[in-house]
């Protein structure tokens, strides 16, 4: 064989994992990677913006995941600069200092789960803070399609999202009892959050401050119980709290 | 015979997103084995090869249609890649990284019937524009103006390089097959 024709066969295949490299670089395709969380093995989603999604690590969740971004999904390390903060992310109910990537879902969306993300943990908020959080707050159904979409949970705590009427609604993460078990997790007391509900308590006040605070809220729960009062309506003297902003 | 890659920028222009796996795929092979010849190590050519293709998607997301339908993907990719094996790889811990489920990966070895350890040696004794004119030229299949305008040498110097590293190559043959004849 002529030597230019011995060069021309030193080309073999194309190595396995450089077309995913790629397409993980580019944000073509998203890896994922398991942990622990309070309901058991978890899946997460990520590229270079951010995670991208979490859902428990059973069924067809690759499928799931397919189906909802069309994009491709490896098996992949997180990236180094923000990977080691995922689990405690995954443990307290707030992204922190991991990044999220919320394209998959429109705008004003990402600004409902934005605020959702904000909401402390141990805390509860309903549908309609989280509209008027998110600048809108006749959008009461689209800030409840929003969290029902919510592509992070954990994550993004819409566990501790609840109806506007106090009771505390459904959940997207596997079976409902999910959101006791997480709520419970935390120290929220699922049972006290249903007696105030049926009651239609709606806001607590600190009769010696005057301010007024959703129930959950640190600031009244840091109240002596003997200047609390539970309120339906906001009451005229009253001033909502800074921390909680009850509507 | 029409090539595939004839097309490929034109589509690419209509579908960045949905076109660019096939650029990965039908170019990712030459850059790839390209590059491992030029650098004679598998981890250097993969990382470079994945570098260059990431750096050309995001390169072509700011270009507006018309110019991603005019470009020569090829000649332009390899300028990239070179580019970025004259300079050090940047930090890569901002993106993930893939998970390497079993060592060695099926693809990584030489072609069947290739000593390319043999071929590793022999071009790492050519000098550095040398090899690289005569692994773009024989290798990868590149004409002699496609690597002028990628290295920045002149067609001329380029048919030079070509023809001392040609010369070189037969020289070190002749010289093992005396050797090995004893």
């Amino acid at each position: 064989m002529s030597l230019e024709g011995e060069l021309a066969a030193l080309i073999g295949e194309l190595p396995a994992g450089i077309s995913e490299g790629v397409a993980l670089g580019t944000g073509l395709a998203d890896g994922y990677d398991f942990y622990e969380s309070p309901l058991g093995m978890v899946v997460v989603t990520f590229n270079l913006r951010g995670v991208s999604g979490l859902g428990l690590a059973e069924g067809e969740w690759q499928q799931r995941f397919l189906s909802r971004t069309g994009r491709g999904l490896f098996r992949a390390e997180p990236p180094k600069s923000w990977a080691r903060h995922i689990p405690a992310a995954i443990e307290a109910g707030r992204p922190g200092k991991v990044p999220v990537d919320l394209r998959s879902v429109s705008p004003f969306h990402q600004r409902v789960l934005r605020a959702t993300a904000g909401i402390p943990r141990g805390e509860v908020r309903s549908y309609a803070w989280l509209a008027k959080e998110a600048g809108n707050p006749a959008a009461v159904r689209a800030a409840g399609s929003a969290v029902a979409r919510n592509p992070i949970p954990l994550m993004i705590p819409c566990h501790r999202v609840v109806r506007s009427d106090g009771h505390l609604g459904n959940y997207s993460l596997g079976r409902p009892e999910n959101k006791l078990i997480l709520l419970n997790h935390e120290g929220a007391d699922p049972g006290w959050l249903e007696d105030l509900a049926r009651r239609g308590v709606r806001y607590r006040a600190n009769v010696t401050t005057g301010i007024y605070c959703h129930p959950t809220c640190r600031s009244i729960r840091r109240s002596k119980p003997e200047n609390v009062i539970d309120l339906r309506e906001p009451i005229e003297g009253f001033r909502p709290c800074e921390v909680c902003r009850p509507a | 015979m029409a090539d595939p890659t004839d097309e490929l920028p034109k589509r690419l222009a209509a579908d960045l997103d949905g076109i660019f796996p096939q650029v990965v795929e039908l170019m990712g092979r030459r850059l790839y084995w390209g590059l491992r010849r030029m650098s004679g190590d598998h981890h250097t050519a993969e990382d470079l090869t994945q570098e260059a293709l990431i750096r050309a998607y995001h390169a072509l997301c700011g270009y507006d249609r018309d110019r991603i339908r005019e470009l020569r993907l090829e000649p332009w990719l390899w300028t990239i890649a070179l580019n970025l094996g004259r300079n050090h790889l940047r930090d890569r811990s901002r993106r993930p990284t893939l998970v390497e489920l079993d060592e060695p990966r099926g693809g990584v070895e030489d072609p069947e019937m290739v000593d390319g350890a043999a071929w590793d040696r022999r071009l790492s004794a050519l000098s550095g524009p040398q090899r690289t004119a005569v692994v773009l030229r024989h290798v990868v299949g590149l004409g002699i103006e496609e690597i002028s305008e990628i290295t920045g040498r002149p067609v001329g110097t380029v048919k030079t390089d070509i023809h001392r590293g040609l010369n070189r190559l037969r020289t070190i043959m002749e010289a093992e097959e005396h050797v090995a004849r004893g």
